[in-house]
């Protein structure tokens, strides 16, 4: 396979279409529009259907429509329009849909900025919609790993018909670097008899999507049903990095764009005699708990480096336990942290150690 | 001769086939309820039906089966 | 014996949660009578809205999806541009068409999506209790307008058929009514009209049909058809709205 130059917006609708998604349903919102764009060109070159919705609402519930037609369909968009996607997101979990959601995250809250930032952390992984239910969240910190990602997802998705969602960033989506298509470890995927195609097929049973219990028993079976998967993937699909990790005496714990930063922050604290490694989360649902809590035992401190005020830190001292201590360090609104920044960080932290 | 088959169980009393029969023949009953507890509707006299279906068709809960 | 009248097989209508004396039980009938005449009981998808009818999917003996409140036009695009040759509807009450949904609905025909809407209107909100709906009559009592409704606070009930019928990719809109058996077979009609625009693919196809809230507008089901044919048609004329040949 060649490599090509492709912005990762682009590459993520390319990923997605070499993936076998034929369906996309978006709306334009800043710094994701290429996804639509790309899809609205490439699309019906694959016969596909490209449609641009009235909202973000209208899309999600038209990819809730498509899902439970049996198609792999996809949609994006950005932090304030992936608010909006809530609702249908929480039925679609609920309706055990697959399908990929990407958020190319920008600042907020409200409607923010449109420089990249990491606040959607809490809304990707805790929720955001109503309701008992997980997503699986991939977080690419490049645009060849935002196309595996992609790919991966859609097996991912339809394996456990679970949907899942790309947590990029407005500097993911934006930068342009070489990417090669390569297909995603092969699943031995189940038939999709639940789909609603029309009941010519009396073989199978009637098919309902649908997310409504109103017996109290039935939902909490539902929800004991989905907590049950949910366990499977976090014992099958974690996914992160270790770099750097078996001298160090400090663990970075930070994902995307801003390990890429602490990756050379670490260059130069290495370069200082202050041992630093990295752990890089890439599921953030599932977290990689059990492998920072292995760290804890081996190194002294952590520094959680994130594009927001604290979300994903939370996460890493719960996984932490209190057996060390966790420093946060954090830029948002748009404002993109630098290597010094972090250094510093780790200077400080060295001395208190 | 028509005929009228009344699923008695299921219907709701509500009075709307009684108000378009052409005949006048259907009434909710005076004396009967039915599992749910509501006056279902009787025929009073079976050989006055014309097999219209007028009732059939007014039926919210398909409660009604016209023969001839 | 020859059968006359029975009710149709896809139509499961032994358990139904409605009032009585309440029309969507007659809309669910039509809407089953057609898709059976025209033989596609194999092909239809139906999407449920939020409402008294939320539970269509268990009434009606096809595929079915249940919706997000108004995202029933949104939901039957997905499922109709995965499986074109499927006869996919939507069964809306007015305010999941009309306030919630007003978006979908109006993109939905404006896309000219071959899709058929079912509009169940009675001017109100039943299952959450009686509560003003978007086509609530001006001085209509409800919940949230307990003296009547105000023209001067919350403005002037929607006339969906005649609002759709002005965009170009709705090709087939018709109000009717269920009030008495004359209007039932006219609704029966719209209802197949509605479906063939769909299997013709000219367009976007909706029947409004006007219905009944006994429990609601506080009246018994038989005064409520009178209630109908008094008020609701003066304002909401029955008819042909749009049809492209």
């Amino acid at each position: 396979m060649t490599k090509v130059l492709m912005k990762g917006n682009e590459a993520i609708a390319e990923a997605a279409i070499k993936a076998g998604c034929r369906y996309f349903f978006g709306y334009p919102i800043t710094p994701q529009n290429q996804i639509p764009e790309y899809m609205s060109k490439r699309m019906p070159e694959v016969d596909g259907t490209f449609l641009q919705a009235e909202s973000e609402v209208a899309a999600i519930n038209m990819v809730y429509g498509a899902s439970g037609a049996g198609a792999r369909v996809m949609t994006s968009s950005s932090s304030p329009g992936i608010s909006l996607k809530q609702e249908g997101i929480s039925y679609i979990a609920c309706a055990k849909l697959p399908c990929v959601i990407v958020n190319i995250v920008r600042s907020g809250p409200g409607l923010g900025g449109i420089l990249p930032s990491q606040a959607d952390y809490f809304q990707a992984v805790k929720g955001g919609g109503h309701g008992d239910y997980r997503l699986i969240v991939y977080a690419p910190a490049s645009v060849q790993e935002a196309a595996d990602l992609v790919m991966e997802s859609f097996e991912a998705s339809d394996f456990y018909r679970v949907p899942a969602m790309i947590l990029g960033d407005g500097m993911i989506g934006q930068m342009m670097e070489p990417v090669e298509f390569k297909a995603p470890k092969k699943r031995d995927l189940p038939k999709k008899d639940w789909a609603a195609t029309g009941w010519d097929d009396k073989s199978r049973k009637k098919a309902v999507i649908n997310s409504l219990f109103i017996e109290a028993e039935k939902m909490q079976d539902v929800c004991i049903e989905l907590d049950k998967t949910y366990q499977k993937i976090k014992e099958n699909e974690t996914l992160f990095e270790e770099y750097m990790m078996d001298d160090a005496e400090v663990c970075i714990v930070a994902y995307g764009t801003t390990s890429r930063i602490a990756k050379n922050a670490i260059v130069t604290a290495r370069e200082n005699g202050i041992k630093t490694g990295l752990i890089r989360p890439i599921t953030l649902w599932p977290f990689p708990s059990d492998i920072i809590k292995k760290a804890a035992s081996k190194v002294d401190a952590f520094l959680t480096v994130e594009m927001s005020m604290g979300q994903m830190v939370e996460d890493v001292k719960l996984a932490v336990n209190g057996e060390k201590p966790v420093s946060f360090f954090g830029t948002t609104g748009g404002v993109i942290p630098t290597p010094q920044n972090i250094f510093d960080e780790l200077k400080k932290i060295k001395e208190g150690i | 001769m028509a005929k009228v088959e009344i699923k008695t169980d299921i219907c709701k009393g509500c009075g709307l086939c009684t108000s378009v029969c052409p005949k006048k023949i259907m009434v909710l009953s005076r004396d009967k309820i039915n599992a749910k507890g509501y006056s279902p509707v009787e025929i009073t006299d079976m050989e006055e039906c014309i097999g219209c279906a007028n009732c059939a068709k007014m039926c919210p809960d398909s409660v009604l089966s016209v023969y001839k | 014996m020859e059968t006359v009248f029975e009710k149709p097989k896809m139509f499961n209508s032994e358990k139904m949660h409605y009032c009585p004396g309440c029309t969507h039980g007659i809309a669910h009938r039509l809407v089953a009578e057609i898709i059976e005449e025209l033989g596609m009981q194999d092909r239809a998808v139906g999407v449920a809205p939020v409402g008294c009818s939320v539970f269509a999917y268990k009434y009606l003996e096809c595929d079915m999806y249940e919706a997000a409140h108004g995202r029933a036009p949104a939901v039957a695009t997905g499922a109709k541009r995965v499986h074109p040759d499927n006869l996919v509807f939507t069964y809306q009450g007015d305010g999941d068409l009309a306030s919630i949904g007003a978006a979908e609905i109006v993109h939905a025909a404006a896309r000219g999506e071959n899709i058929t809407a079912i509009f169940i209107n009675n001017a109100i909100y039943g299952m959450t209790g009686g509560q003003m709906a978007p086509t609530t009559l001006v001085g209509q009592m409800t919940t949230t307008s307990p003296y009547g409704r105000k023209s001067e606070q919350s403005g002037y009930p929607i006339r969906v058929s005649e609002m759709l019928a002005t965009l170009e990719g709705a090709a087939y809109i018709e109000r009717a009514s269920l009030h008495d058996i004359p209007n039932i077979n006219k609704a029966k009609k719209a209802i197949r009209k509605a479906f063939q625009t769909q299997i013709d693919k000219k367009g976007f196809s909706m029947v409004e049909l006007l219905s009944t809230c006994p429990t609601n507008w506080g009246k018994t089901p038989l005064d409520s058809l009178e209630w109908l044919k008094k008020n609701m048609i003066p304002y909401y004329p029955l008819g042909v709205f749009k049809e492209v040949e």
